[in-house]
């Protein structure tokens, strides 16, 4: 796609939120004043001579919600997954390009890839709590990266657990296994797992499509209070949930960015017809 | 009558039939037993290394043979899982799922899995000259451990392959490096290695051949590694093989007193499995 959103700033608020998205961005070393910053530029993505991702070039604004939406098998996923490089166990990949996270190509074999991985929070399509008690499920992270403070790590379980809103309903039985929680519960835990480790980015694979209406109405309102510290990016199947929380939208189809911009931008005004088609609802 | 009603009453009874067979023939093994072995069974039996003579009918017990049986078992299942774990760890973990080294290894491990066990025992015995070891507990333990690694890599093994990716996926979310997910990997497979370890000491303790040429055999208790060491399944034989009736029954206690060992523990790795498997997900 040639003609970048991004160039082209229809209203002037929208280019004042966006501005320093028209910077060069090769040099994200200028960036450094912006904590969690995200660019990708000419990802491609083979697996066994099939072109998952073709040619794509984004960037993910901090402290925003981003939806990546598209049709099943659009590659949302495989994008996902490709930024914090969980995609590197798959058989057969072949990629080029270059993601950047605060400066660093996540590509360049001298970046470590643990160190990308803290910075991003993951949060799968069903909850995957660890085999371990409540307790442990959180401080599992700290641990692993230095922590054996216990008086600081209770106090970094009760502020995550307080922060997903589920300090009131566990705080008598942390020692629990924590796949006794209910599904939505375990879905708030592993959020709470993740924040632990201190993420920039916030990393959410059709989260709460494994969850009831209520729960997942629960981790859409987390996501809104958690984006003035995180920049959260979300793939979704659902276009209502993209409208009610998105604020930047990425639409892709068949491996490619299609458009990419604010929401609003997005939802009132495509400026491509594929978009207007998808949210049309003409396929899915 | 509909004909799936008749099927499903024809297979259900040829169920009942099967399990019936099975648990008839455990209950006459353990009646043979408890018949000819319980009356012999006495304290002495159990607390008393054999005194002169033991095999002709004279005093004492075979306290040597269960010491032997229990350091065998307890060394070869700690060494055997110190060399399992790793082995299960880096098929599952680290080689992808369709590696050809991981399928070579795991057609390995069956066809040593199905190996009896005196083509160890000989195997150990090459090595054990070589080193110039003698008839020892060491060697039992080394010929034993021998026997359970296949039975401790395939039985962890079969549940590893269940690991669910999602849940390395979280871990590595966290920034865990491949080995940093092992705390988490052994908590999933716990159950699994709670049953390798039940498996494998049943083979253990009932194995005979191996340790013959191994272990050898004593009247005493062994202090050291480098002692030859008794084992119940020879302590059977040697004790079947006698003429003397009295001491034919004493083989009986004596596999009485080897199922019994099996059953306790038996029950305490159902415990410690029920234990380990709470936090499974």
């Amino acid at each position: 796609m040639k003609s970048s959103p991004y160039q082209n700033p229809t209203r002037a608020s929208w280019a004042e939120d966006y501005s320093f998205l028209n910077n060069d961005l090769e040099s994200a070393k200028d960036n450094e004043s912006r904590k969690s910053y995200l660019k990708v530029s000419d990802l491609n993505i083979h697996i066994n001579k099939s072109h998952i991702l073709k040619n794509v070039n984004l960037e993910i604004p901090d402290k925003k919600i981003t939806c990546i939406i598209g049709p099943s098998g659009c590659g949302k996923s495989t994008l996902l997954k490709t930024f914090n490089r969980l995609i590197d166990d798959v058989e057969g990949l072949k990629y080029d390009g270059s993601i950047w996270v605060d400066g660093l190509n996540i590509f360049d074999p001298k970046t470590e890839i643990t160190e990308i991985r803290k910075k991003m929070g993951l949060l799968s399509q069903r909850p995957c709590p660890l085999p371990m008690s409540i307790y442990d499920n959180i401080a599992f992270g700290c641990k692993m990266h230095g922590e054996r403070n216990r008086k600081k790590l209770s106090e970094i379980v009760e502020k995550q657990l307080k922060a997903v809103g589920l300090w009131e309903e566990v705080k008598s039985r942390l020692n629990a296994p924590a796949s006794k929680l209910s599904i939505g519960q375990q879905q708030r835990l592993c959020l709470a797992r993740g924040l632990a480790v201190e993420p920039e980015f916030i990393l959410a694979d059709e989260a709460t499509s494994a969850l009831d209406p209520i729960s997942s109405k629960h981790i859409e309102e987390l996501f809104v209070e958690l984006k003035q510290d995180y920049a959260i990016i979300l793939v979704t199947h659902t276009l209502r949930q993209a409208l009610r929380i998105a604020d930047h939208v990425i639409f892709m189809y068949l491996g490619e960015v299609i458009e990419a911009g604010p929401a609003d931008e997005i939802f009132n005004n495509p400026k491509q017809e594929l978009t207007r088609k998808y949210l049309e609802g003409a396929f899915s | 009558m509909r004909l799936k009603f008749i099927e499903e009453k024809i297979a259900k009874g040829l169920m009942v039939i099967a399990s019936l067979a099975v648990f008839a023939f455990v209950v006459n093994i353990i009646y043979t037993i408890f018949r000819r072995g319980f009356p012999a069974l006495n304290w002495a039996m159990i607390s008393q290394i054999p005194a002169g003579g033991y095999y002709n009918g004279g005093g004492g017990g075979i306290l040597n043979a269960i010491v032997g049986s229990l350091y065998i078992v307890l060394g070869s299942t700690i060494l055997g899982l110190l060399i399992s774990i790793p082995v299960v760890f880096y098929l599952n973990v680290y080689l992808k799922k369709d590696s050809k080294l991981a399928y070579v290894a795991r057609l390995a491990f069956d066809v040593l899995f199905g190996i009896p066990s005196i083509v160890y025992g000989a195997f150990a015995f090459t090595i054990m000259i070589y080193l110039g070891m003698h008839t020892s507990l060491g060697g039992g333990i080394l010929v034993i451990t021998l026997l359970i690694i296949p039975i401790f890599i395939r039985s962890m093994d079969e549940v590893a392959q269940q690991l669910p990716k999602d849940l390395l996926d979280s871990t590595y979310a966290l920034g865990a490096t491949k080995l940093e997910t092992i705390t988490v990997v052994l908590r999933q497979i716990a159950p699994g290695i709670a049953t390798a370890c039940l498996l494998s000491v049943g083979r253990a303790i009932g194995d005979a051949a191996g340790v013959m040429f191994t272990a050898g055999f004593t009247d005493s208790i062994p202090t050291s590694l480098s002692q030859p060491a008794a084992t119940l399944p020879l302590s059977v034989f040697f004790q079947l093989s006698s003429p003397n009736a009295d001491v034919q029954d004493r083989a009986y206690s004596a596999a009485l007193i080897l199922i019994f060992i099996v059953l306790i523990i038996s029950i305490l790795g159902r415990l410690i499995t029920n234990y380990f498997s709470k936090y499974k997900i």
